[in-house]
C-alpha cells in the first residue's frame, strides 16, 4: 500500500485537533441533551400512565384463557362438519369483507387526493407566506389527531348507520396523515429544477406540476399504498360504531360471547390484509424500482 | 502495474466499453479522453469494481481484480481511490468525516459504527486535509464548502484510503477555471510526491495535454489513440471529437468556419 499522506508530527497536529474538538463539542452536547430528555419523557410517561408491568404478568392468564376459549372444537374425523360449523356465516361474512376493503379503498382515494392538493401548501421550501403554511399544518394537524373513530361516530351521528360515515372519517384521517408525509417528501427536493421552472417565467402552480411532481410521485404512491394497507385494518373496526364494514359483526361477537365466531372473523380480516400486505408490497417495490441504477 | 485485458461492459445491447487491452505502470498520470458517451465514466468505475465488467480482466501487480468478492474486494476499492465529478461527499457530516471515511474499508466495524476513531485515522485524516491548506475547516458541514473546496475533501478522502491508484472521473467538470487548476495541481503531486497512478477522465484536451504524460483516446468504447500527449495531432483529435473538436482545444486551426457554425448553432437551438 502506497504512502499517500505525509502524517504531521502529534505537536504539529494538536492544536488542529483541539479546534475541531472544540467545534464538535457543542453538537455532541445536543445530542447528549436530546437523549436525556427522550430517557426522562420515556420514565415519566410510565409513570402518569400508570403503566405497571407486574399487572400485565398477573393477569397474562386471564388473557390466554380468553383465547383458548375461542379456539374451535376441531376433530380429524369430523373436519370438513367442524370447520362448516366454525364458518357458518361465510358468504355473510366475505361480503361484510368486501365493504369493509372498499371504504378503505374509497378513504385511502379521496384522503389521498386531498392530502396530494394541500402537502404543497405546507412546504417551507415551496410557499414563502408563514400564514398558509401554518394554516395548511395546523388543518393537516387536526385532521389527523381526532382519532378515526371519533370522526365516525360523530358522522353516524349526522348521517345515520352505514359505510358512508367511515368512508368520510378514513378520507379526514387519511388526507392528515399523508399529507404531513408528503409535505416532508416535498420538503426533501432537489430544489434546482424548481429554479429552472421559475427562472423560465413560470407561475406558481405549474412550478409544481414540472418541477416538484415528477420527483414526488414515486414517493407519494409508495406511501398512498402503506396508508391503504393501514386504512384496511383501521375499516375494519368501523363497524364497532355502526360505520360500516366486517367490524359490526365481530363487537356483537365479542359482546355476546360467540367465542369460536370472534376467532373466524379475526382470522378473515388478519388473511385480508396479509394480502393487501403482499400485493401492495409487490407494487411499492415496482414503483420504488424504477429509476434506480446510478 | 495495472493491465487491462479484453475489457467489456454491455448495457443492453450497447456495448459501453468493448474489448479494451491497456498497461498503466506503476506512478502514470494517464489522461483518459473523449466525448461524453464514449464510456470514460463505465471503464473506470470498472477498474474500481463499481461496474462488473460483462467480460474481459484486470490486473494489478499481476493480481486478477475482476475475481475478487468480499473482503478482499473492499480492500482493493479502497486500494483504487475514486475521485467523482460531483465530489460524493455526505453534505450532511463534517468535512473530517468525510475525510475519515477513506478509512472504512481498514477501521473495525464498533469504531467506524460508533464513530470512535483511533487516534491514527484521525491524524492521518487531518494530515492530508492540511496537505490542501483545509485543515480549518474540519468542523464544518461538507454541503457549507465550496465545489473547489468539496473536491480538494474529497481528494483527501481518497488519499486517506492510502491508495496505489487514483480514479478521477472527470474532477473539474463542475469547477470554475481557478479551481480546475487547483484541484489538477492537486493531483499532480500526489502523482509526483508520492507516485501513485492517476487515471484521469478529462473532457478538455488542453488541460489533458498540460499535466498529462499520457493519453488514452476513447470513441464508442473503443480505445482509439493511445500515446504521448505530443502525438495527438489535430487529425487525430478532430477524429475524437468530431465538431467538438472547437470546443476542448484552443486550436488556431480550429476557426469557426462559415459551413461549420450554422450546423452547431442549429444543434444547440
Ligand atoms: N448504468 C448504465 N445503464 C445504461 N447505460 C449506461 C449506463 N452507464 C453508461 N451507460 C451508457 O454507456 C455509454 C458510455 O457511458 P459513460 O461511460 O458514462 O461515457 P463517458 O463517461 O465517456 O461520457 C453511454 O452511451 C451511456 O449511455
Ligand atoms: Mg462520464
Amino acid at each position: 500500500m502506497a504512502h499517500a499522506v505525509t502524517r504531521l508530527p502529534d505537536a504539529q497536529l494538536a492544536p488542529m485537533l483541539a479546534a475541531y474538538e472544540a467545534a464538535v463539542r457543542e453538537r455532541r452536547r445536543h445530542s447528549f441533551i436530546a437523549a436525556a430528555v427522550v430517557t426522562v419523557c420515556i420514565a415519566l410517561a410510565a409513570w402518569m400512565g400508570e403503566v405497571k408491568p407486574g399487572v400485565l404478568f398477573a393477569n397474562a392468564g386471564r388473557l390466554t384463557t380468553y383465547f383458548a376459549s375461542i379456539v374451535p372444537t376441531l376433530r380429524w374425523d369430523s373436519l370438513g362438519a367442524d370447520l362448516a360449523e366454525w364458518y357458518w356465516n361465510l358468504d355473510h361474512w366475505l361480503k361484510l369483507l368486501l365493504d369493509t376493503i372498499l371504504i378503505a379503498y374509497l378513504g385511502t382515494l379521496i384522503g389521498g387526493i386531498g392530502a396530494f392538493f394541500l402537502c404543497f401548501l405546507a412546504c417551507a421550501n415551496l410557499v414563502r407566506s408563514r400564514i398558509i403554511r401554518l394554516a395548511a399544518r395546523r388543518y393537516l394537524e387536526f385532521c389527523r389527531t381526532v382519532p378515526e373513530l371519533v370522526f365516525a361516530l360523530l358522522f353516524v351521528v349526522a348521517f345515520g348507520l352505514g359505510p358512508m360515515p367511515g368512508v368520510l372519517a378514513l378520507a379526514i384521517h387519511t388526507m392528515g396523515a399523508l399529507g404531513k408525509l408528503f409535505a416532508e417528501v416535498v420538503e426533501n427536493i432537489d430544489m434546482n429544477p424548481v429554479e429552472g421552472a421559475i427562472a423560465a417565467g413560470a407561475s406558481w402552480p405549474k412550478m409544481v406540476r414540472f418541477a416538484v411532481v415528477p420527483q414526488v410521485t414515486s414517493n407519494f404512491a409508495s406511501y398512498g399504498l402503506l396508508r391503504f394497507e393501514i386504512n384496511v385494518r383501521e375499516a375494519s373496526i368501523m363497524g364497532f360504531v355502526g360505520a360500516g364494514g366486517i367490524g359490526q359483526d365481530l363487537v356483537e361477537a365479542i359482546r355476546k360471547f360467540y367465542y369460536s365466531d370472534v376467532s373466524a372473523i379475526l382470522l378473515l380480516i388478519i388473511a385480508a390484509v396479509m394480502i393487501i400486505d403482499l400485493v401492495t408490497e409487490q407494487v411499492r417495490h415496482r414503483l420504488l424500482g424504477v429509476g434506480g441504477g446510478r | 502495474m495495472l493491465v487491462i485485458e479484453g475489457l467489456t461492459r454491455r448495457f443492453g445491447d450497447k456495448e459501453a466499453v468493448s474489448n479494451v487491452d491497456l498497461q498503466i505502470g506503476a506512478g502514470a498520470f494517464v489522461g483518459v479522453i473523449g466525448r461524453s458517451g464514449a464510456g470514460k465514466s463505465t471503464l473506470l468505475r470498472m477498474i474500481n469494481r463499481l461496474q462488473d465488467p460483462s467480460s474481459g480482466r484486470i490486473l494489478h501487480d499481476g493480481r486478477d481484480v475482476t475475481a475478487l468478492s468480499g473482503r478482499a474486494l473492499r480492500a482493493w476499492r479502497a486500494e483504487a481511490a475514486m475521485i467523482f465529478q460531483q465530489f460524493n461527499l455526505v453534505g450532511r457530516l463534517d468535512v473530517l468525516t468525510n475525510v475519515l471515511m477513506g478509512r472504512l474499508a481498514t477501521a473495525p466495524a464498533w469504531r467506524a459504527l460508533t464513530k470512535s476513531w483511533s487516534a491514527e485515522d484521525r491524524a492521518i485524516a487531518l494530515s492530508a486535509l492540511d496537505q490542501f491548506d483545509i485543515a480549518s475547516l474540519a468542523a464544518q458541514r461538507a454541503d457549507s464548502l465550496s465545489g473547489g473546496q468539496q473536491q480538494r475533501v474529497a481528494i483527501a478522502r481518497a488519499l486517506a484510503q492510502e491508495p496505489a491508484l487514483i480514479l478521477a472521473d472527470e474532477p473539474i467538470a463542475s469547477l470554475d477555471p481557478r479551481n480546475t487548476r487547483i484541484v489538477m495541481d492537486a493531483l499532480l503531486r500526489i502523482n509526483k510526491h508520492f507516485g501513485i497512478t492517476v487515471l484521469c477522465n478529462l473532457h478538455s484536451l488542453d488541460l489533458a495535454r498540460t499535466y498529462c504524460d499520457r493519453l488514452v483516446g476513447m470513441a464508442q468504447g473503443r480505445v482509439v489513440f493511445d500515446g504521448a500527449p505530443a502525438a495527438l495531432t489535430e487529425q487525430v483529435a478532430h477524429d475524437l471529437y468530431g465538431l467538438e473538436a472547437g470546443e476542448v482545444m484552443d486550436l488556431p486551426a480550429a476557426k469557426p468556419a462559415y459551413g461549420d457554425a450554422i450546423p452547431q448553432a442549429a444543434a444547440l437551438a
